[in-house]
């Protein structure tokens, strides 16, 4: 495997950038490298190269398991059939504040 | 109708009508094989502009007149890299795979923007490639920020806050030289006659003669027409180049009232061509160097490759 010295015999990378404390990691991209250091070491030289970030977390895109587009109707439909769940569900008199 | 093709039409359906809605396709999401083709085809080309076109300006950086601009450069050709990578990254989600994609550009199987087949000549280059260049690339690129596959749009956002920086640098590299001596201001003319037309067959051919213009239109990667991309180029650099007090080598080029435009003489697309087709002043350079980057780099992939088995990370 190593024999065959191209970047995409390395694993995919995802790369989750914090861009400063107090927000959520975002997904920025990805990379290909060799180990997770070295995916650390290339997502701060690829996706901070201007203070874009304060943390970053790097994931192998293998292990990353998403829903699939196909059945998203179905998938997320649950939610839907349930407006209960919404704020603007429910009826309140006029004038009653702070609510 | 088979069920099959029953699907398949369905999967069109849902793909037409999100681009009818101007949402954006996703990788996992179906869409027609002719789109992904294009798509890996546009966006490989694409990367591998930014990773050639490091070669004529990193040219220079041994050369750089101060430490200041020497570490403008610097910044600037890493930039490029990490622009070839955020789209490399972009057409992998296609399902092409990078070292395939390399392999294409080694052996000329796949293209990269004819631009970076002239020489840079003098420093004044540097900027002229600046201010010309990456302007032309500014303007082609904004558009394809709304280009409809997410990945593609997502890399070009990142590429346009960045190139910002590059266009400005080489105008101000030309200003100073521009205000300098006579020497250095003759430099700066010469630099900007010989980029003045390359940089508007950046462009591509006349909408009349573009191979692959209104399908991808009707895909909305594209959202303007070469020509009319050209037209906004021109009129943006009129007044920038009077302010710099140099002349673009157009003796046609004059305000047409009733257009509201720039007029400007014919481009030589016999030229174009002949760069296209490999007869550039320096297509096989370009691409010997480039396989040798890539060559003389193998130790360090296997290097870390090696440490990497030997630490049992984990690999796909």
């Amino acid at each position: 495997m190593s024999t065959d010295a191209n970047g995409s015999d390395w694993p995919l990378w995802e790369v989750f950038v914090r861009s400063r404390r107090g927000l959520s990691h975002t997904h920025a991209g990805s990379l290909h490298a060799p180990d997770a250091q070295m995916a650390l070491r290339n997502a701060r030289d690829l996706y901070t190269r201007r203070s874009e970030g304060v943390s970053i977390w790097v994931v192998p895109s293998a292990s990353v398991t998403a829903s699939s587009p196909d059945e998203k109707d179905p998938f997320f439909e649950p939610s839907a059939d349930k407006p209960y769940r919404h704020p603007t569900f429910y009826d309140i008199p006029e004038g009653v504040r702070h609510l | 109708m088979t069920t099959m093709a029953a699907d398949a039409g369905a999967y069109e359906a849902v793909f037409d009508a999100a681009l009818a809605a101007d949402e954006r396709i996703e990788p996992r999401d179906w869409m027609p094989d002719e789109y992904r083709t294009s798509l890996i085809r546009q966006i490989a080309q694409h990367a591998h502009s930014e990773i050639i076109g490091i070669q004529p300006e990193a040219n220079w950086i041994t050369r750089a007149p101060s430490l200041r601009r020497k570490a403008i450069l610097m910044a600037k050709v890493q930039d490029e890299a990490g622009h070839g990578l955020y789209l490399y990254s972009a057409v992998e989600t296609l399902g092409a795979r990078r070292e395939d994609l390399l392999d294409k550009l080694h052996t000329g199987r796949q293209k990269y923007s004819s631009i970076f087949n002239y020489p840079t000549l003098t420093w004044a280059d540097v900027g002229a490639i600046g201010w010309l260049v990456d302007g032309a690339a500014i303007t082609n690129q904004v558009p394809l920020c709304r280009c409809s596959y997410g990945p593609y749009a997502r890399a070009m956002v990142r590429i346009c806050k960045e190139e910002s920086f590059h266009q400005r640098q080489g105008y101000e590299l030309l200003l100073a030289l521009s205000r300098g001596t006579e020497a250095q201001r003759a430099m700066a003319q010469d630099a900007v006659d010989r980029w003045w037309w390359p940089s508007l067959m950046m462009f591509g051919p006349p909408d009349d003669e573009s191979a692959h213009s209104a399908q991808s239109m009707a895909w909305k990667i594209k959202r303007h027409s070469n020509d009319e991309l050209r037209q906004r180029f021109v009129d943006i650099c009129v007044p920038q180049a009077e302010s710099l007090g140099l002349t673009l080598p157009d003796p046609e080029l004059r305000w047409n009232e009733e257009r509201g435009h720039y007029d400007f003489g014919p481009i030589d697309w016999a030229e174009f061509r002949e760069v296209l087709r490999g007869n550039g002043p320096c297509n096989a350079q370009r691409i010997s160097q480039r396989r040798r980057a890539h060559e003389e780099g193998a130790w360090v992939r296997e290097a870390a490759a090696a440490y990497a088995a030997k630490h049992g990370e984990a690999r796909s």
